[in-house]
């Protein structure tokens, strides 16, 4: 072997040696830095929530070790100490080959921060993997580990990879069955490099604006809309620095992905990774937190799944008909328990009681003529007789009186008390904690908006001291008799959104609202596409303007705001005494920067002078008349310069129809022999 | 097979200047010493497409055009020849000869293609889904041509010209948008209404509409009798139908939609398949039901399907519409395209007619063509060039990467590259020409030199 040849072998061995001497890293953000879940995060970090019977936090740590990673990076922030505790408490920091360390932060209010903090430790020292624990996933790592360090051999700048899962999006409510907004994606189809990202599709209706230049490096693009982000990312050092450089970045989507995608003097790549066979997922909100569950009890997340051993989970069986059932537990004969149920340990269930497709936890006492379905209850709850609860969800603690009916889409935060016989409406939110008032939150809840940066940790700070105050007091008439807790109100915005992200399934009256919106918009989009295709380029000749897709609303706010335009002017013109000539000078300037049309101009005009004379106070309509006719009179020349054409005129003939027809009285019909003898 | 064709030949082309004139309109231009009308007649043969209506803008060009197929396809091909005004666009022409069509589909090709992709196929996509438009998508041409050394020299350096904007379904069968003309170069805007239906769509700059076109006939005329600002079928008629297909305001005659869907049942397995996805995806069948439940109406979304035929890219497919065009497909029929010429090579890849003479030391190189009744004197090399009939070339003559048509006469020591001279032009002794057109019956004075020139007479 000729002796370059040798070296060069070295070389590479060397390289796959100093790639393997790191132990494969991953950044656990053990905080969403949204407020989806509120009020349960008020008082519990998202992460250790329950998910069937088992905090999330663990579903994403077991699968971390099960997939190669040695060194993971807790960050938490929301509820630190909490996390920190239980962390301390479970075996993770027991591990043989696997070391979890916690990262804790006060003051983080973002993503971004996280990550520069992390960046400041200085511990990732390779490539990592980058999830929140709110992820659930069962896919093998070490391909697109492998293809991440291929291209970055080649190339440098291939930062990240990110992974997707085919996902069509409903076509109805334009979300993914996991509750989050639709996304479009643009990747090339030969290099699975991401061009394009948009999640949030509110500001172009109906198109999708891709850059020109995207097409010049690439032939062919591949645009997507069945694809879902399972926010796993495979991240070199440098996105750490990144974040460092851009301080502006918090976002890992909205800002840093964006970013990337739209710098080009950097050249930053980030690439994809499609996983077909395995399951990821991450809980972005209520509907996730169901679809998820109900994928986990139906095993697609082997072996995450309740009857599998992993960090701590108790014993359950599997039975038929997808139940699971853990030790000890007291069930009535006569109850009856349906498919795809959970229940935990020590829980008691009494007479005629009827539980299908929901998850109930350890140490629940439920009893007779209970119906539960499609509800997640989870420790310590009680539930007394006769009640009815659908698609809820009841943390720890709850006592649900007797004969209370909780309607789909409930959220009953820690240790809320329902009283006798009451009605929980849909979607209501209850907890112990007040709902943060808006001077309190307004600037998080802006920022939460634009951003969704916004902690829970700020809160918790202050949540202490209210505590006391707040748990004193017992307004809770609206909980039923013997009822502890605050019903949240529901913003204004927020509620049309509520049922998108609820737990409860979509009511089909929804469902219909939302088919009928979808055909007016897709009406208005024809509509838009013919002005579009009228136009073409036979428009833009015509017109002047840029034959663009709100071509028509923009047109029509124009002549609006041009109609104000002119009548101010006109007022002003009366009350100064301005001569006609300037006048029609100024209207002139007026025509011409709003693109109008003489005849529009002799409207807008003439409208001005009706509604100059309607203010001229008046008693009978024949002293309205005269007025008007003395204002035509006096302005007479400036009228006439605009309605020179037949076609001007008939404008001011409609636009005297339309006063007439919105200013009634039909007072104005009555000089309509002057203006007749006027035209 | 139920087709009716129409043949856009077109007039007398600005572009085309001076090597179109009112006796050599735009369709009777020689591409290898034929009509470039005839390459498509051909092939409409071959795919038994016998029924034409051949459209020509302006009379003398259309009296010209039918003679010239009277005579040579006299009882082959059922050709009707229709006159409509110049300057119309293609979507007048058609409105123009609306009341020849009866056939159920149509359809229309430009006159000033060379072509040997199949138009059977492309009629064959179009029943298989019964499509409102099927359009016929060739590559890109990637750039000028690699040997033509002397013609257009800047044009190859620039990275390739961009012809359509083409989006296409997973399957490749389905036309989900498409930016033309002065839209190409802006930003690409695609429908999410559209993307949303099908979930993934190729977006591709590679692929060039070649102006082959199938039509349902209702759809096509109900689109022009209504919209009666659309002028071309490219820009106006065809990105209409693609734009709208998901919210179709064509009526198909008063055909229901759903049972036009209930006919595709019965279509191939394999193409069931393919239909029903995109069916489910851009209108599902519960949807129609939530929506005609909630309304109480009996409101169906109208969709329609706008199909795309992408010739391979073995295929040969390029349009006439330019001298750079003029010159590149002449080369390329006598040269790589050469099977499209018809003719048969000989060992040297060059035909001689005959009855063409050839002076001492004067070499023919491949790639040529020297046509019947053509003279030529000594020490004369041809390379890569046409000579059309009758032309009388002397001495000491170079043509190189040329089109000479017919009873040309070429002075002794002339140099001709990269140039197309006309019928009955002269060029006398000594006359260097690069790059240049001299229109027909044009004389160049001796010893002169043209680079980059439009001669005709005024």
């Amino acid at each position: 072997m000729p002796p370059q040849r040798k070296g060069a072998a070295a070389r590479v061995s060397e390289d796959t040696e100093d790639l393997t001497r790191h132990p494969l890293q991953a950044i656990l953000l053990a905080d969403s830095f949204a407020t989806k879940f509120r009020p349960i995060t008020l008082e519990r970090p998202k992460v250790l929530l329950p998910l069937v019977n088992v905090p999330m936090i663990d579903y994403t740590l077991a699968w971390l070790e099960s997939a190669g990673v040695e060194e993971v990076f807790v960050f938490c922030c929301a509820h630190s100490k909490q996390v920190i505790e239980y962390l301390e408490k479970s075996e993770w920091f027991s591990q043989p080959n696997f070391s979890v360390v916690t990262i804790e932060s006060h003051n983080s209010v973002s993503a971004g921060d996280a990550l520069r903090l992390i960046y400041e430790r200085n511990v990732i020292n390779g490539d990592f993997v980058l999830i929140s624990g709110d992820t659930v996933s069962n896919m093998s790592l070490t391909q697109v580990i492998q293809e991440h360090k291929e291209r970055r051999k080649k190339d440098s700048n291939a930062v990240m990879t990110m992974v997707i899962k085919q996902s069509k999006p409903s076509p109805i409510t334009h979300q993914s069955r996991l509750g989050t907004d639709e996304l479009f994606l643009a990747i090339d189809p030969q290099t699975k490099q991401l061009l394009f990202y948009e999640e949030k599709t509110d500001s172009y209706r109906g198109i999708i604006p891709l850059d020109n230049a995207l097409l010049g490096d690439n032939p062919s693009i591949c645009l997507h809309n069945d694809k879902q982000d399972c926010y796993i990312d495979i991240c070199s050092q440098e996105v750490l620095s990144l974040f460092t450089d851009n301080f502006d970045y918090q976002h890992l989507r909205r800002h840093f992905v964006k970013g990337l995608l739209v710098d080009d003097i950097m050249g930053y790549k980030i690439f994809t990774h499609e996983i077909h066979s395995s399951y990821a997922a991450r809980i972005d909100n209520y509907r996730s937190y169901d679809t998820i569950s109900k994928d986990i009890i139906q095993r697609w997340t082997y072996p995450f799944v309740p009857d599998v051993m992993f960090s701590g989970n108790s014993a359950t069986h599997l039975e038929r008909e997808g139940m699971y059932r853990a030790s000890e537990i007291e069930q009535s004969r006569s109850a009856h328990i349906g498919p795809f149920t959970v229940i935990g340990k020590g829980t008691k269930i009494g007479n005629n009681s009827n539980i299908s497709n929901s998850v109930i936890g350890k140490g629940c006492s439920i009893g007779s003529n209970v119906s539960i379905t499609g509800s997640y209850i989870w420790d310590s709850v009680t539930i007394e007789d006769g009640c009815d609860i659908r698609h809820a969800i009841i943390c720890d603690g709850v006592v649900i009186k007797s004969g209370a009916v909780l309607e789909p889409g409930v959220v009953l935060s820690f240790k809320v008390v329902i009283g006798q016989q009451c009605i929980v409406p849909s979607y209501s939110k209850v907890s112990l904690y007040q709902q943060p008032t808006v001077e309190d939150s307004d600037e998080e809840l802006e920022y939460a908006d634009n951003s969704s940066g916004t902690v829970d940790s700020s809160i918790t700070c202050t949540v202490d001291t209210l505590n006391r105050e707040m748990m004193s007091e017992t307004p809770a008439s609206q909980l039923g008799p013997g009822g502890v807790g605050h019903v949240w109100s529901i913003c204004e915005g927020a509620h049309e959104e509520e049922w998108r992200h609820s737990v409860a399934p979509i009511p089909a009256d929804k469902l219909a609202e939302v088919i009928q919106s979808l055909e007016d918009d897709l009406e208005l989009l024809n509509l838009d596409g013919n002005a579009h295709s009228v136009s073409g380029e036979l428009k833009s000749g015509r017109n002047g303007t840029d034959s663009e897709d709100d071509d028509v609303e923009d047109s029509r706010d124009d002549s609006i705001i041009y109609e104000k335009e002119v009548e101010a002017t006109f007022l002003r013109a009366v009350n100064e005494n301005i001569k006609v000539p300037d006048v029609i000078l100024e209207m002139n300037s007026l025509r011409l920067s709003y693109n109008m049309t003489s005849a529009d101009c002799a409207g807008a005009i003439f409208y001005a002078m009706m509604k100059q004379a309607l203010e001229i106070p008046h008693a009978t309509a024949g002293e309205l008349r005269k007025s008007a006719a003395s204002i035509i009179d006096a302005w007479n020349k400036l009228l006439k310069f605009y309605s020179k054409e037949i076609d001007d005129q008939i404008e001011v003939i409609m636009k005297f129809e339309e006063m007439c027809l919105e200013s009634v009285k039909g007072v104005l019909t009555t000089f309509f022999p002057d203006f007749a003898s006027f035209i | 097979m139920d087709f009716q064709v129409v043949v856009l030949a077109g007039g007398t082309s600005k572009n085309l200047l001076p090597l179109v004139s009112k006796e050599v309109p735009k369709a009777l231009l020689p591409v290898a010493n034929r009509p470039v009308l005839s390459y498509v007649l051909e092939q409409l043969e071959l795919s038994n497409l016998k029924d034409l209506i051949v459209v020509v803008e302006g009379e003398d060009a259309a009296i010209h055009v039918g003679g010239w197929i009277s005579n040579a396809y006299v009882d082959r091909l059922h050709v009707e020849v229709a006159t409509v005004h110049e300057e119309v666009g293609t979507a007048g022409a058609l409105r123009a000869i609306a009341h020849h069509l009866t056939a159920n589909d149509i359809l229309v090709v430009s006159g000033d293609l060379v072509f040997d992709v199949p138009p059977g196929a492309l009629a064959a996509a179009h029943r298989k889904h019964n499509a409102v438009v099927t359009t016929m998508l060739c590559p890109a041409p990637i750039s000028g041509p690699t040997e033509s050394g002397s013609s257009g020299g800047k044009d190859k350096i620039k990275k390739p010209r961009r012809y359509n904007i083409i989006g296409l379904d997973p399957s490749k069968q389905f036309l989900l948008h498409i930016a033309t003309g002065a839209e190409v170069e802006k930003d690409i805007r695609i429908q999410k209404s559209i993307l949303r239906a099908v979930g993934q769509m190729e977006i591709r700059a590679d692929l060039m509409d070649a102006h082959m076109y199938a039509f349902k006939r209702s759809v096509l005329q109900e689109v022009l009798d209504e919209k009666d600002e659309f002028q071309s079928l490219k820009d106006d008629v065809l990105p209409y139908l693609v734009r709208s297909q998901l919210k179709s305001e064509v009526l198909f005659n008063g055909v229901p939609q759903t049972e036009e869907n209930g006919n595709e049942k019965v279509s191939s397995q394999n193409n069931q398949a393919v239909v029903s996805r995109i069916m489910a995806n851009a209108s599902t069948p519960s949807f129609h039901e939530l929506s005609s439940g909630y309304n109480g109406s009996t409101h169906v979304r109208r969709i329609h399907k706008c199909c795309a035929y992408i010739a391979s890219e073995s295929r040969y497919c390029q349009r006439l519409n330019s001298i750079q065009a003029f010159s590149d497909i002449n080369r390329d029929v006598i040269g790589d395209a050469s099977h499209l010429s018809g003719y048969s090579f000989s060992a040297h890849n060059n035909i001689i007619h005959p009855s063409a003479q050839l002076g001492t030391r004067t070499t023919v190189g491949p790639h040529c063509m020297l046509w019947e009744g053509s003279q030529m004197g000594d020490k004369c090399s041809v390379k890569r060039s046409v000579i059309g009939r009758h032309c009388r070339i002397g001495s000491n003559v170079k043509v190189v990467n040329s089109v000479v048509m017919n009873h040309v006469t070429i002075g002794d020591g002339c140099s001709i590259h990269g140039s197309v001279i006309c019928s009955n032009a002269q060029l006398q002794e000594r006359a260097v020409l690069k790059d240049c057109q001299v229109g027909a019956g044009f004389v160049v004075t001796a010893g002169s030199e043209h680079k980059g020139e439009s001669l005709a007479r005024k």
